[in-house]
């Protein structure tokens, strides 16, 4: 029995603001990776690249759904203590990179809930997509749930 | 540099590269993704949960491991897909050795739409830490 109701496979936790993707910000996590290329610094060598502004390293949206994935374990309606999740699987599917300046809306929505030899795996997807409507990425994270001590 | 398609074949190896991780890199990259989780760096707290020691992100690992490709390709936006399962934590100890990731990888298809699938293999001690990391990135055709 998974401690996660699986009818709540569908349900969406959309990001109530947009999130407005700063230069800064891609140059800081570029430089907590040790990603030196210059067209995740520097915004001329960014148009050499033929992008309008410093390039976001692929693994960046993280920035965005670590948050919102706290934000969506915490709902009452899932309820999972943070203690017990561990990251299995994460995967990002692009459709173009993210530069400096993109303002980013963004859905999480659980896709799929398993129980598989006393874990719980949670599948959650979250979508991004730009200021005209285009889709950018989908950051897609397998949660393993370990049970409670004792259950 | 940018690599071109023509450049690359089924098998063209990537240049390897090792990392070396260590618990400054880990508050760092705590600050910059703001993923503050306490085994990330602190010890008493790893120990607790059953860990021997502080270990580094998952998601740090994996922004390291794909570097190999970028760099390689020379352009961080040209990857369309990347995805890996976590098979291993990296334990990263408290002193200025730290622990050291060795990333290798190699072109394993060319799909029909130009599109370029690299495998990656992601090892921490002789010992797999990432399952299957795969990259699919675009190469600019001329």
């Amino acid at each position: 029995m998974s401690s996660v109701n699986p009818e709540l496979v569908g349900r969406e936790w959309p990001l109530p603001t947009t999130y407005l993707v700063g230069r800064e910000k891609v140059r800081e996590f570029a430089a907590a990776i040790g990603e030196r290329s210059p067209a995740c610094h520097d915004p001329a060598a960014a148009r050499g690249f033929g992008y309008p502004d410093v390039v976001a390293p692929v693994t960046f949206p993280v920035v965005i759904t670590g948050p919102e994935l706290d934000r969506l374990l915490a709902d009452p309606a899932i309820n999972v203590p943070l203690h017990r999740v561990l990251h299995g699987e994460q995967r990002f599917e692009y459709s173009r990179p993210i530069v400096a300046g993109d303002e980013l809306s963004v859905v999480s929505r659980l896709t799929a809930v398993r129980s598989m030899a006393g874990n719980d795996f949670l599948t959650i997807a979250a979508e991004m997509s730009d200021a005209e409507g285009a889709h950018v990425v989908t950051a897609t994270a397998v949660i393993v749930l370990r049970p409670e001590v004792g259950e | 540099m940018t690599l071109r398609l023509a450049d690359v074949k089924i098998g063209t190896e990537v240049p390897a590269r090792a990392f070396r991780i260590t618990r400054g890199d880990l508050v760092r990259y705590a600050g910059a993704s703001g993923d503050f989780n306490l085994i990330h760096w602190n010890e008493r707290v790893a120990h607790e949960v059953g860990l021997p020691d502080v270990i580094a992100h998952g998601m740090y690992t994996m922004a390291l491991a794909v570097q190999v490709v970028t760099d390689w390709a020379g352009d961080p936006g040209a990857v369309l897909n990347y995805s890996v399962r976590m098979s291993r934590p990296v334990v990263v100890p408290d002193d200025e050795v730290g622990a050291t990731l060795e990333i290798a990888g190699l072109v394993a298809a060319i799909n029909e739409d130009g599109t370029v699938r690299v495998d990656l293999t992601a090892t921490c001690a002789g010992v797999s830490v990432l399952a299957r990391p795969q990259v699919t990135l675009r190469l600019r055709s001329a």
